[in-house]
């Protein structure tokens, strides 16, 4: 069985969602669903005091009996804001330690802020927490997140919520050829093609939230999704042929073709 | 008479109260929520035996979607 380890746990999916940007929670539940996804993302925000005391709520929608949670740190721009999220989140969780690290460094761009994202991470680690980290496509720091005792590591495909896809498969291809930790593409994924040439570069699995649920039908979109995922890992599993510009040397045999006739058919 | 911040608004509450009591006060009995008390964990097995005093600052939160 070709599964995704992380943290020693095995999943047979290698598609991680997030559970934001949706319409309700019956729309969330039916796109991770579709998506085939056992490891879903979740956010830890303030609840309301003194409003619906009966809202609905995630976890109802979602339960923690069925899906690995995955809480973030998202919207944290400093160390202290994100380790405290983390320890609300193993609270909230009944002592789940497996989380999203994300450091971010500009409100306009949602880029990493790596140097905290460090910092951070050598705390959580420290506190037992297992972190998937967030991070640049830069190798060296991806290499530094790993060394530390990150259990996953996730370099952005481009900008948060931007869709533009992998803007830079060469970095990527340095770091999951360095990485001895699973290598997720986080953040960027715009439709599925991008997911599997994520995939195809060799990458471990793919977190996606936007590309999802911004689709038009993002019911549709995850079951796209799915499939993606699932093809370019086996194209990468399989082994892609060799490109070349041109290769007289085409896919039927060159012997046995029907000769040309002298003459031309009866009159 | 003392002062608590919850969540970043102020309230007043008569007379000193655990953090059950604040739960059940906030209508949150029974809802999966985890609580900061001046910047450290309150675990559920000790909601009720943590006394709240003038000026603590406490969060509490709830699992939302997010990516």
């Amino acid at each position: 069985m070709d599964n995704l380890v992380i943290a020693g746990k095995a999943y047979s999916s290698r598609l991680l969602v997030g559970t934001g940007k949706y319409k309700d929670f019956n729309e969330t539940r039916e796109a991770v669903e579709a998506s085939g996804a056992e490891i879903i993302t979740v956010a830890i925000r303030r609840t309301n005091i003194g409003q619906n005391a009966n809202e609905p709520n995630l976890l109802d929608a979602l339960p923690p009996s069925k899906y690995t949670l995955l809480p973030n740190t998202a919207g944290c721009y400093t160390v202290d804001d994100a380790v405290r999220t983390l320890r609300l989140a193993r609270e909230l969780l009944d002592g789940h330690s497996l989380v999203k690290l994300e450091v971010l460094g500009d409100p306009k761009t949602l880029y990493p802020n790596v140097v905290e994202t460090l910092k951070a991470a050598e705390i959580l680690i420290k506190e037992d927490f297992q972190v998937m980290v967030y991070t640049s496509d830069d190798p060296i720091m991806a290499k530094q997140l790993e060394q530390m005792g990150c259990v996953a590591v996730m370099p952005l495909a481009s900008l948060i919520g931007s869709g533009m896809g992998i803007l830079n498969p060469w970095n990527l291809q340095i770091i999951i050829d360095n990485a001895k930790i699973p290598v997720l593409v986080d953040a960027g994924v715009g439709t599925a093609s991008d997911a599997t040439i994520a995939m195809e570069l060799g990458c471990d699995g793919v977190l996606m939230n936007t590309a999802i649920a911004a689709a038009k039908n993002p019911v549709l979109m995850a079951s796209a999704m799915r499939k993606a995922v699932e093809a370019g890992r086996e194209a990468y599993l399989a082994g892609r042929m060799a490109k070349k510009l041109y290769s007289a040397s085409p896919s039927s045999p060159t012997e046995g073709i029907i000769a040309k006739t002298e003459k031309t058919g009866k009159q | 008479m003392i002062q608590l911040t919850i969540n970043g608004q102020p309230q007043q509450f008569e007379a000193p109260i655990n953090v059950a009591q604040l739960i059940d006060h906030l209508a949150l009995h029974g809802k999966r929520i985890a609580i900061e008390c001046n910047g450290e964990i309150v675990p559920r097995s000790r909601f009720s035996d943590q006394m709240l005093t003038h000026g603590d600052q406490l969060e509490v939160v709830v699992a939302v979607g997010g990516g």
